[in-house]
């Protein structure tokens, strides 16, 4: 049994690593080794408490689980309420995973004000941690809006050359539409009279309500996903982040538009869900078409990679809007995979970064003969990408197209295109940088991994291949919250049909 | 009712910071060699002392001086925290006036006789007790403004403040009298009756719509915020910073009074004109901080801007609002003070910075102080965590029940542009190569500066004490 908040000590327990770092005194050699080992260890019992989280919970029960509630705002109502569903608990696992790594790989590339990193980084744990556990509207949107003070922080100090640029456009890009998110809470709350998610999921608004609600909503989710046409940020924040920066923004971030869409969006406003499908899955083919072109002309590493996640999160709005079963599945999968993946390509990028300095693919080739093992790790990587089965990525998009397929064969045709288009960029970019004649004279004393990089890549390779060969561990858990997602939402649908009969 | 001096009581903290004012006065007129220390610390005590005495007094509503004085929870409230501002700007102001060599016991005195009219005019109860209160404070701070009297720009900010002061009082004395001609009364009681029972005729409505018009100058909201920048720029860094608070919650809290007491029943002929009031000064506060390069300049309009906020409060005409207003107010005013100890600490060799440019690099060179100021940055722009994110959840909250729905969009909007001259900021302390570090902050500076961050950084903890008062003192102006 679980008597302690073991949600609570998972989120809060990197700002009590955060609060050690600050307190750390000395020379700065000593500061920065000290904190580091304090962020290193602190986001490593992280990890494992949340192992924990996955321990206890109970695949077969609906509903959320290990749920805590304490009053918080009394005057409105609202609690501080945390707990789990299938979904948001592998989506805590994934951003407990990536965060240790995410510190590991810092050391060696990140040298000035390491204390401030450490610290931003075990802040950003605590929002994305807390985000995905919320139970309540305030306080989602707090963990929500707050991801971006560290963020921010995270790109404009150890970014790039036009830091600035990304930093400023990241913030404002994705404030801008999570205020309207905001107002559209308060509109809940005010109908409602809670702000309480569970409540929420099984409260029926009126149709003409939900489809302004549904738009408000929209804008923060798409913006975040991010969706075509407002996905412009993401390829400068991506590029001029820092490496650990684009992982945590590939690898988690990126999710939390995906997550939003699956916990309100969908189950709250179901009508204007089935209204607005068309124009999701839209946008998310021209996203999969579209940016799969432009990253085939990339000239910078990076910026192919960021093209390619708007690309692979096209799949996953089109998954979760074709309702059933296997598309929601499959989408919430190819979330957890494309976390994981795109993460370890950001990585791939920034060790050969790392020695060069540079992320102009041209400036690259034949490294497979300086770098044996970089070229083996990066294969995997590229092939998950690609979605070659036995990894991860196949399960994901071969669960969404089979959905998709079901509801609508045309998507799903012009979704499999993107999957051509992925191979194409993904082995181009491969056949650039690892193969072919190793010509640059600097490019011929380079190093291969060293024994901290495949301390990273080593877990990463475990997961892709595990969610690869065996994903049923990922999708059993998931497997009753999706499918009380569905039956909800079909119910809610006919219910609005019945209202729509009786009027007329 | 013969003198109308029963519960005198309740005006003990205005006569208690009168007579003080006017003992320090002669105290530091009278006794040999600088008293503006001690003059400084006994005006301390004394507002603290007043300010215990508000919250000693019973908070149900009631009257002194023939109606002319009213006190209940809302106004209790607001007092308290004018008082708990004036204290602060206070103590920040006295060590800095000594290091810039300008400190004289008049300025103590002339803070409490401020203070003193901000305590009136909350608590004026007729046209008539309000004008006085208002002019009092008004008064003085011309003075505060002007304070650093050899100085060319402080003078100008005083002198413009003065002339357009007086245009403004013009403004709303005319207002008066045009209410007075049309209804015969100034009292707020029977104005409240009257407004209530019959629709006002179109003399009361040009009154009212003068009446604002001349607060809105003392909020600084547009189009009546042109003194602003000006004088919060011209004006000795300490005073900025009181005008930044105190004077603002004093003349919201007065407008809120005006409108919801007097003209309670009238609320269509008002709601509009605060709308407009609102909407303007939100933008206008957004977009003409992002080109300031002063950074005195950019918290004269971060200040509109957030006038503008507050006033969403107000246009909802709900308890809610109103309630929204005051803990935007009381995180304004710690929000503030953090921002403003940062300020007053930027002195570089012996001699006072003010350009957003000097602040590069605070981050390696004084890594609590840029901490402090980025967080008093995020919480003005309105970031969760961060306390300013409650102040503005309300009163959006507020004005999404009253069916505001556009004035709450344009409201969001316009908080995503403003956000941008405030992350600037922490841009600039954080991104920007250092410049040379400033000279070590005082210990009252500290001290200020780590209990407002303490507080903008984790109100969320324990948000329910004030969100509970607020809404007690709120529910006064609506029980009725």
């Amino acid at each position: 049994m679980m008597d302690w908040p073991i949600l609570s000590i998972v989120t809060f327990l990197p700002l009590v690593g955060a609060a050690f770092v600050l307190l750390i005194r000395g020379e700065d050699a000593v500061v920065a080794r000290n904190s580091r080992n304090v962020a290193i260890l602190t986001s490593l019992v992280t990890f494992v408490l949340s192992l924990g989280v996955w321990g206890h919970f109970d695949p077969e029960a609906t509903g959320f689980q290990m749920v805590e509630k304490v009053v918080w705002l009394p005057d409105l109502g609202i609690s501080y309420n945390m707990g789990v569903d299938g979904i948001s608990m592998l989506f805590v696992i994934l951003s407990t995973f990536l965060t240790p790594l995410c510190i590991i790989s810092s050391i060696g590339a990140v040298e000035t004000r390491v204390r401030e990193y450490m610290v931003s980084f075990l802040v950003l744990e605590t929002l994305m941690v807390g985000m995905f556990c919320a139970l309540d509207l305030m306080l989602f949107y707090i963990f929500f809006e707050g991801v971006l003070i560290p963020m921010y922080v995270i790109i404009g100090i150890w970014g790039g050359k036009n830091k600035i640029y990304a930093a400023f456009k990241f913030f404002l890009y994705t404030l801008l539409g999570s205020v309207l998110m905001l107002l559209a809470m308060l509109a809940m709350y005010h109908t409602s009279g809670t702000t309480d998610i569970p409540t929420l999921l099984t409260y029926h608004f009126p149709a003409s309500m939900q489809a302004v609600l549904w738009v408000a909503f929209f804008a923060s989710f798409a913006v975040k996903v991010p969706m075509w046409p407002v996905h412009t940020w993401l390829p400068d924040a991506h590029v001029q982040a820092p490496t650990a920066g684009s992982v945590i923004l590939a690898g988690v971030l990126l999710k939390m538009g995906g997550y939003g869409f699956v916990r309100f969006s969908i189950p709250m406003f179901p009508e204007a869900t089935n209204d607005f499908t068309p124009v999701v899955y839209g946008l998310s083919i021209v996203a999969v078409v579209y940016t799969s072109l432009v990253a085939l002309v990339q000239e910078d590493m990076k910026k192919l990679i960021a093209y390619s996640s708007i690309a692979h999160m096209g799949f996953v709005t089109i998954g979760l809007f074709a309702m059933n079963q296997q598309a929601v599945e499959g989408a919430v999968f190819q979330m957890l995979s494309h976390g994981v993946v795109s993460a370890a390509l950001f990585l791939c990028v920034g060790v050969v970064y790392d020695r060069m300095h540079t992320r102009e693919i041209s400036r690259y080739g034949g490294l497979v003969k300086r770098m044996p093992v970089y070229a083996v790790v990066f294969m995997i990587f590229t092939m998950a990408s690609v979605g070659l089965p036995g990894t991860s990525g196949f399960v994901g998009e071969f669960l969404v197209l089979l959905g998709v397929f079901q509801a609508s064969s045309w998507v799903a045709l012009m979704a499999a295109s993107g999957l051509v288009l992925g191979a194409a960029y993904m082995l181009y970019l491969y056949r650039r940088v690892v193969f072919g004649d190793l010509v640059r004279p600097d490019l011929k004393k380079i190093m291969d991994l060293n024994r901290r990089e495949v301390v990273v890549f080593t877990p990463l390779i475990l997961v892709v291949l595990w969610m690869g060969i065996y994903p049923d561990s990922f999708l059993s858990v998931m497997h009753v919250s999706v499918k009380t997602l569905i039956d909800n939402y079909q119910v809610a649908l006919a219910a609005g049909d019945a209202v729509h009969m009786a009027a007329q | 009712m013969m003198l109308g001096i029963q519960n005198l009581n309740l005006a003990g903290p205005e006569i208690l910071l009168t007579v003080a004012a006017m003992v320090l006065l002669m105290i530091g007129a009278f006794r040999c060699g600088d008293s503006s220390r001690l003059v400084g610390l006994l005006a301390v005590i004394a507002m603290v002392t007043a300010g215990v005495m508000v919250i000693g007094l019973p908070k149900t509503a009631a009257t002194t001086f023939n109606q002319m004085f009213a006190f209940d929870g809302f106004i209790a409230y607001t007092k308290v925290l004018v008082l708990a501002a004036s204290v602060v700007t206070l103590l920040l102001a006295l060590p800095w006036l000594e290091r810039e060599k300008i400190a004289r016991f008049e300025f103590p005195v002339v803070v409490l006789f401020a203070t003193t009219g901000m305590l009136m005019m909350i608590s004026a109860n007729n046209l008539m007790s309000l004008y006085l209160g208002l002019e009092l404070q008004s008064l003085a701070l011309y003075v505060l403004a002007a304070f650093n009297r050899d100085n060319l720009r402080s003078t100008e900010s005083g002198v413009k403040y003065f002339v357009l002061g007086a245009l403004a009082s013009g403004l709303l004395l005319f207002g008066m009298s045009f209410i007075y001609g049309f209804t015969g009364t100034t009292d707020f009681s029977v104005l409240s009756a009257l407004t209530a029972t019959q629709s006002p005729s179109v003399g009361v409505v040009v009154g009212l719509a003068f009446i604002l018009a001349g607060l809105s100058f003392k909020i600084s909201a547009v189009p009546f915020h042109m003194w602003t920048p000006d004088v919060y720029e011209g004006a000795p860094t300490p005073v900025t910073a009181f005008f930044a608070v105190a004077p603002k919650i004093a003349a919201l809290a007065l407008i809120i009074r005006v409108a919801e007491v007097p003209f309670g029943g009238a609320v269509a002929s008002w709601q509009q004109i605060i709308i407009v009031l609102s909407i303007l000064s939100m933008a206008l506060g957004a977009y003409a901080a992002i080109q300031q390069t002063n950074i005195k300049r950019m918290m004269a309009y971060s200040s509109i801007g957030h006038v503008g906020y507050a006033l969403i409060g107000l246009a909802s005409n709900s308890a809610d609002g109103v309630k929204g207003i005051l803990v935007y107010l009381t995180l304004y005013v710690f929000m503030n003070v953090g921002a403003f100890a940062v300020i007053l600490s930027m002195r570089r060799n012996g001699a006072m910075v003010e350009g957003i440019d000097d602040l590069a690099g605070l981050s390696k060179t004084n890594p609590f102080m840029a901490l402090a100021l980025s967080a008093m940055m995020f919480s003005m722009a309105g970031i969760p965590p961060l306390a300013g994110f409650f102040g503005k959840l309300y009163v959006f909250l507020a004005a999404i029940e009253s069916g505001l729905y556009t004035l709450a969009v344009i409201g969001v909007l316009t908080s995503v542009v403003g956000c941008f001259y405030y992350i600037r900021l922490v841009k600039v302390m954080y991104f920007d190569e250092p410049v040379e570090g400033f000279d070590k902050p005082n210990t009252t500076v500290k001290v200020l500066l780590t209990v407002a961050t303490a507080v903008v950084l984790f109100f969320f903890v324990v948000p329910a004490p004030l969100l509970n008062s607020a809404q007690a003192a709120a529910a006064v102006l609506f029980a009725g």
